[in-house]
């Protein structure tokens, strides 16, 4: 038994940090919600580019996504800060998170007069929310209550030789103390998807992931072009990954070799009395990829890379571990752990895996990422559907 | 590492953890193999011969289909190696403007 110290949330749930959001409901509020949260120590918002003019399962995922934000357990307080008048209604996002149990505050631009007027009551409200939920202390919980999102980008062969599999052995040992993870981007199970859904514990599960896979597959192929060039990127391709199929393969190493419990939309939320590994439809692209898992309740992502890249989350810790050693010692800005050693032979993948464990254990408690110490938040919404 | 990793032992190519140069011999498994081309770090060495069209492995799974005939020795790359998914400029004319 892992014991951490987290904070203890209304439903059950547990954060690894107390973050006061403020979330925009859309475009139109981006800015406002940014000055607001820029006024209060600790606030951080979701500045982005939807909310409004979208219809269907498009608009549905994006409203996922930001309550998915909202519910997070490493989140305390809510600010949702709404123009008035747009698609995705500010009650709507505010009233789903409330459902969480945590308390939850709108602002609403139009009613209040103005941008300056809305900014100042936000401000008031931001400043009272953050008094709050600063009062809270970390208290003991198990290590089975974490969800870690699995990630992968600017990958190279090292990924599929070195990080992915180091972290694959981290996965499993979170999923052997009872915890959950992630395995998320759909185009990056394309040539690899016979394996996993062969570790799915249904055959309804396995359908269900290689319908996904199609379905962005043939979604691709719809453009009229080769996939590469987009997926492997130029720069997977310079390191050295010649098609999709390679790219996957050395992808799917992250999950491990548990099966699979669940497979889950983008920004749906994992099952707290099912854990285990489970798979998310997200794309191949990191922010909304990391966007979605955490939507869906992940507390702490891990995020592989051969040529290094600088990715953070506003509301979750991302722990970035190379399988290029030349990459480690140039990217020291951005990468925390270097799963290089298994390349110059310093260390082999168990020991690897249990470093990343460990590390995860240590950033749960409270150690920064290096991604959370440079102030890295980026956050994007994976868009199924147009713009009317 | 030996300077190259063979994942599986059907993957009819390694990948190599250094540059390697053209006319440099290499031991595979025990074979002897002259490097054809320079192959840039972690790229991949092809340590059989793949005729056009035929399967590409690595991790013992398929990773794609020579477009050309790949000799033993050469550079595995996208100039020798197509992949099978994903291949929307087969499947019709471009969309959009």
């Amino acid at each position: 038994m892992i014991t951490l110290k987290g904070y203890r949330r209304e439903n059950g749930s547990w954060g690894i940090r107390n973050h006061l959001l403020v979330i925009p409901t859309s475009v139109c509020a981006s800015e406002t919600a940014s000055r607001i949260a820029a006024l209060v120590p600790g606030a951080v918002a979701i500045p982005h580019q939807h909310g409004c003019c979208q219809v269907g399962a498009d608009y549905r995922q994006t409203v996922r996504t930001l309550v998915g934000f909202g519910r997070n357990p490493n989140v305390g307080a809510v600010l949702v800060v709404g123009l008035g008048c747009e698609g995705i209604q500010p009650a709507v996002v505010a009233g789903q998170i409330r459902e969480s149990g945590k308390r939850v505050e709108t602002v609403i631009i139009q009613e209040c007069g103005g941008t300056l007027k809305a900014i100042a009551k936000g401000a008031e409200l931001c400043a009272e929310l953050a008094r709050e939920i600063g009062a809270q202390q970390r208290e003991d919980f198990d290590v089975s209550e974490l969800v870690l999102g699995l990630e992968c980008g600017g990958s190279d062969p090292t990924s599929g030789i070195a990080a992915n599999p180091s972290v694959g052995k981290a996965s499993n040992l979170l999923i052997d103390a009872g915890g959950t993870s992630i395995l998320s981007e759909t185009t990056e199970l394309i040539g690899a998807e016979h394996l996993v859904a062969a570790r799915c514990v249904t055959k309804e599960l396995a359908d269900r992931l290689v319908f996904m896979v199609k379905r962005i597959e043939d979604k691709s192929i719809s453009y009229g072009v080769d996939l590469r060039g987009t997926q492997p990127t130029p720069g997977n391709i310079e390191g050295g990954l010649t098609t999709i199929e390679e790219k996957s393969l050395g992808c799917v190493y992250k999950a491990g070799d548990k099966p699979v419990v669940g497979v889950l939309e983008y920004a749906e939320s994992v099952d707290p009395a099912n854990k285990g590994l489970y798979f998310m439809d997200t794309p191949g692209e990191d922010i909304d990829s990391i966007t979605g898992m955490v939507a869906g309740g992940a507390q702490i992502v891990v995020f592989t890379t051969g040529r290094g890249t600088p990715t953070g989350c506003p509301i979750a810790p991302v722990v970035k571990v190379t399988g290029n050693p030349d990459t480690y010692a140039k990217m020291t800005d951005n990468i925390d752990i270097n799963a290089g050693k298994v390349i110059t032979g310093e260390a082999n993948l168990d020991q690897l895996g249990r470093e990343i464990f460990d590390c995860l254990l240590k950033v749960a408690n409270g150690d920064l990422t290096k991604a959370e110490s440079l102030g890295h938040k980026e956050f994007g919404i994976y868009r199924i559907g147009d713009t009317f | 590492m030996n300077g190259y990793v063979h994942a599986s032992e059907r993957d009819n190519l390694v990948t190599c953890v250094k540059a390697m140069r053209a006319g440099e011999r290499v031991l595979v498994d025990g074979r002897e193999i002259e490097v054809k081309d320079d192959i840039p770090k972690f790229h991949k060495l092809a340590i059989a011969e793949i005729p056009k069209g035929g399967a590409v492995y690595k991790y013992g799974e398929v990773m794609g289909v020579a477009s050309r005939d790949i000799h033993v020795g050469e550079w595995a790359h996208i100039h020798n190696i197509d992949s099978t998914r994903g291949r929307g400029d087969k499947a019709g004319k471009e969309q959009g403007t």
